[in-house]
């Protein structure tokens, strides 16, 4: 069994499928993260992908400072990912705020609304402040132990099929 | 069905993934080198396999693990069919199975980017299934039989007399491999399109299976690909490695186009190179 479990931590450290999601961003530490994938920077080869979908993702990647509505949409996206995840909060105003910390719509950093692992500082963060994030958050990710799901599957199908009957009163706009 | 045949299908149906992973990763390689950079180890998708079978498992709807599993056996099944050398439309029939409870699993859900991707595979397969019939037919017209054993053994390599056919088929082969201009339910190497397209909802250890079945699904169409010059090893190598080279090129030139263009011009040039070509087997033979 031992040798299953390496391979499985060791896929997990070769495999990060990232999703990145902009709180309310100058999107100059948007643009930081996708020049990552350029060819200067290339993480593809350390098989890390921009995976846009929650659902298949390992690490999220959030920039900007928090807003009351924008927090909705990240709870959401959070929830979403399937475990073992981890969240890595990017540039100055991830982190805590930035300079907008005092701002009357501002939460003030992704810490206050989901349990951020890795902090990478900048304005706008380098690139390679970035790659050096993710490959900390891979190491929190082997060691980690996620609780397995042990709901049977039927409670978990019917908790679902509930959540979507109650999505009227969940809607953030309109 | 002798010892032969047996261990040729127990070999097929273990290899298969191995060799569809294993091609997988190259052409992430390939990919990686015409854009200038260099890409992810050759291994990198066994990684993420492996990686996505320890995963949480989140499912909507039991429907998705069903039909992610009739997926994977229609996908063995058609590997072993083949590896057993039975009738090419028996296997066309069981693949369509395999793809139609895919499209099924992701209709289950109610999400929208589910919903389009769904809606989206099934215009793919409509476009590329009549011409897969075609390109069958022709060979039967070429070789007299539509089991692959008998087409086995053919005297002369089938491309020689189906040229214009074999470009038909690998209209359907870039559709299959999820490449650019064809790539329009979910993409191979754009990762963001319609969210995910059609495996928006699947996730985890079911992301994981529907991978391995695509590996094997890519093998057969290679292998259909590969009955074009039966006769020797070298001809054989040498044709699948220029197509599967020519479908990296054109995918990394072509946009992504629309579901209405695709169906337009893959009918249309497809209809009319398979009339030529028919029309040039007849006028050959008289």
């Amino acid at each position: 069994m031992g040798f299953f479990q390496e391979l499985l931590h060791k896929s997990r450290m070769k495999s990060p499928w990232l999703i990145h999601f902009d709180c309310g961003s100058c999107n100059g530490c948007d643009i930081e993260v996708l020049a990552c994938l350029t060819p200067v920077y290339d993480v593809e080869r350390f098989g890390v992908l921009n995976i846009g979908n929650p659902k298949h993702a390992d690490i999220l990647v959030v920039s900007g400072t928090v807003n009351p509505r924008n927090a909705k949409v990240l709870k959401n996206i959070y929830d979403q990912m399937p475990e073992p995840k981890a969240v890595i909060a990017i540039g100055a105003c991830g982190t805590s705020g930035g300079v907008f910390r005092e701002a009357y719509n501002v939460l003030g950093g992704v810490d206050k609304v989901i349990p951020v692992d890795v902090y990478v500082p900048g304005c706008p963060s380098k690139p390679e402040a970035i790659i050096d994030g993710v490959v900390l958050a891979l190491e929190k990710l082997k060691v980690r132990q996620p609780e397995k799901n042990t709901e049977p599957l039927v409670a978990d199908l019917k908790k679902a099929r509930e959540f979507y009957e109650n999505r009227e009163e969940r809607q953030v706009t309109g | 069905m002798d010892f032969k045949t047996f261990s040729f299908v127990i070999l097929a149906v273990i290899l298969a993934p191995i060799a569809g992973g294993l091609l997988a990763g190259i052409d992430r390689r390939l990919t990686a080198w015409f854009q200038g950079r260099f890409g992810p180890p050759i291994l990198q998708p066994f990684y993420d396999v492996i990686k996505l079978l320890g995963k949480d498992r989140q499912v909507v709807n039991y429907w998705q693990i069903f039909c992610v599993h009739i997926y994977l056996i229609s996908a063995v099944l058609c590997v072993a069919l083949f590896a057993m050398q039975a009738d090419l439309l028996m296997i066309f029939f069981v693949m369509t199975i395999g793809a139609v409870f895919m499209v099924v699993g992701a209709m289950a859900v109610p999400s929208p980017y589910s919903q389009l991707g769904a809606q989206r595979e099934l215009i793919q397969m409509l476009t590329y299934e009549p011409l897969l019939i075609i390109v069958f037919v022709g060979i039967y017209l070429v070789t007299g039989s539509f089991k692959i054993d008998d087409i086995l053994t053919y005297e002369r390599p089938i491309f020689l007399m189906l040229p214009l056919l074999y470009l038909v088929l690998t209209f359907a082969l870039t559709i299959k491999l999820r490449k650019s201009p064809f790539d329009i339910s979910t993409s191979h190497h754009a990762h963001q399109e319609v969210v995910r397209g059609v495996l928006t909802e699947y996730s985890g250890p079911y992301l994981a299976i529907l991978e391995i079945a695509h590996w094997y699904e890519i093998v057969l169409i290679l292998a259909i690909c590969g009955l074009f010059w039966s006769t020797s090893w070298i001809g054989l190598v040498v044709l699948l490695a220029l197509t599967y080279m020519a479908e990296i090129i054109i995918d990394n030139v072509t946009p992504r186009m629309t579901w209405k263009w695709m169906l337009t011009y893959v009918w249309a040039v497809g209809i009319s190179l398979s009339f030529f070509n028919m029309a040039l087997l007849y006028a050959k033979s008289l």
